[in-house]
């Protein structure tokens, strides 16, 4: 076994944190996705057409329960085939927040009922539109609620954004692994990589318990 | 299934003719129930009611829990949807429109259009938590009648000061008392210059404390405007004050209607006096 070279983690560091900046990229803009597209799944799904929630329902399925990796390799290996060709990164966020979608779609259902049916009535028996009730009752209300469970899904996302490292993009472990791929030392640059994705979910999820406190009250 | 003439069947007190409260003297008549009747799968909770409201009138609706009254008020404000009959608030129809002379069920614009007419204040207050006092008071007149946002606010400072509230006009519904919570909750139904004022069990939901602060403001509005009030309440002393007419319900009907001073001192229907005498 070798021994831990600090000089070695020093000449890797910058790389790392290239990656690592490549990391946080993909989940901000990930989560941006899987926010949007999640609101539009959850609204579509109490539509009172059911020409609108059956296929809706569908793909929200088909993608919840099929692995992400497999989403993935389809997005980068199978898509361009049919003239639809991204670069990793952007196939990665369009990946990861499309596949999140479908459990923030989850989130916002539950903020939603959790709003209490007289909160309709009153809209009603004021004769709010229907738009006007939504975004000035129902969906400020259910945002206080979803937040804290919307970041937890922010960190579970951040933690599989090395899945990216498969179709190619230079996050953090697919750097770990190229700088090892040439030194055959793996020991750092993994190491470092853990140590990384610790230093900012764990501050994270600190910062969304203190944020919860303050919603909830 | 009943017709006109409300045979009396063999072994039934005679039912009473429809109720109505006031005349054509006292204004056009405004409510108008026109045998409706609601149903909750076998149950049914409002029995081919006939019912007439002028203008102007304060009807108090009393009776056993689970007997249709507040049943009443939530097809009013079309929470609910009657099953057979139709509703009639002043000129038009709540439950139907016209189209090409003939009587279609309403669509949700039509529906929308006659509800303006009717404001309502709930038993839990439903006071939107995410808007301060003034906002709530504000949003409908802003986005419903299309009022400017000074004059909007300008009239909801005159009902604040009605309800005795201006200081806490910039607090949040949370920091208000349940007493308050509904005083501000009666300021932003009014706010909408409704013809009719639905209460229902208003108090129901208030410490002992804090329910005449909220009466004393609806005896106000009920003795100084000319507005028409359909009020569901177990205050009696409340309904003596403000009612010109008290409907006693019981199963889906109305078993005996008349001045609060008959209602209450000589009712004549056994009923009537079993739950009185148990509420009184």
């Amino acid at each position: 076994m070798n021994n831990w070279s600090w000089e070695y983690v020093g000449d890797i560091l910058p790389d790392l944190l290239h990656g690592l900046w490549i990391t946080v990229q993909a989940t901000l803009l990930g989560s941006l996705v899987a926010f949007a597209l999640g609101l539009v799944w959850a609204l579509a799904l109490r539509s009172p057409s059911r020409w609108v929630t059956w296929p809706v329902s569908i793909v929200v399925e088909f993608v919840r329960n099929t692995p992400l990796l497999v989403q993935l390799f389809f997005l980068f290996f199978v898509l361009p085939g049919w003239g639809l060709t991204f670069d990793p990164l952007t196939t990665g966020v369009i990946g990861l927040g499309l596949h999140y979608s479908t459990y923030t779609a989850e989130v916002y259902r539950a903020g939603i009922d959790g709003v209490p049916e007289g909160q309709w009535e009153a809209a009603t028996a004021l004769s709010l539109p229907r738009r006007r009730t939504w975004t000035a009752v129902i969906l400020p209300q259910a945002f206080r609620r979803v937040v804290p469970a919307l970041g937890n899904y922010v960190i579970a996302m951040f933690k599989d954004t090395p899945m990216l490292a498969a179709i190619t993009v230079a996050e953090l472990l697919f750097q770990a692994n190229s700088i090892s791929a040439t030194t055959f030392d793996y020991m750092e640059p993994i190491t470092v990589v853990g140590v990384l994705f610790i230093v900012i979910s764990y501050p994270t999820s600190l910062l969304l318990r203190a944020l919860e406190r303050r919603l909830v009250r | 299934m009943s017709d006109d003439s409300n045979p009396t069947q063999p072994g039934q007190p005679a039912q009473p003719a429809p109720p109505t409260v006031g005349t054509a003297e006292d204004g056009p008549e405004l409510v108008r129930f026109d045998r409706v009747t609601k149903r909750f799968g076998a149950h049914t909770v409002l029995d081919s009611l006939d019912m007439t409201v002028y203008s102007g009138k304060h009807v108090t609706l009393i009776g056993p829990s689970g007997s249709g009254k507040t049943t009443i008020l939530r097809l009013l404000m079309t929470l609910l949807k009657p099953e057979e009959g139709k509703i009639k608030v002043g000129d038009a129809y709540l439950t139907h429109e016209e189209k090409n002379g003939k009587l279609v069920p309403a669509s949700e614009k039509h529906c929308r259009e006659v509800r303006k007419n009717i404001g309502m204040v709930f038993q839990q207050f439903n006071l939107f938590p995410n808007m301060k006092v003034l906002r709530n008071i504000t949003e409908a007149p802003v986005h419903v009648l299309g009022l400017g946002k000074d004059a909007a606010e300008e009239r909801a400072r005159g009902l604040l000061d009605l309800v005795g509230l201006t200081q806490h006009i910039d607090k949040y519904p949370s920091q208000l008392s349940g007493g308050q919570q509904q005083r501000v909750a009666i300021a932003r139904a009014l706010a909408m210059r409704p013809q009719v004022l639905l209460l229902d069990e208003v108090t129901s939901a208030l410490d002992p404390e804090l329910v005449a602060g909220v009466l004393d403001v609806l005896r106000d509005i009920a003795h100084t405007t000319d507005i028409t009030m359909l009020c569901v309440t177990h205050e009696m002393n409340f309904a003596r004050d403000i009612s010109d007419c008290v409907m006693m319900f019981d199963q889906g009907r109305v078993i005996e209607f008349g001045t609060p001073e008959k209602i209450f001192s000589e009712p004549e229907n056994d009923r009537t006096r079993e739950f009185l005498s148990a509420v009184l």
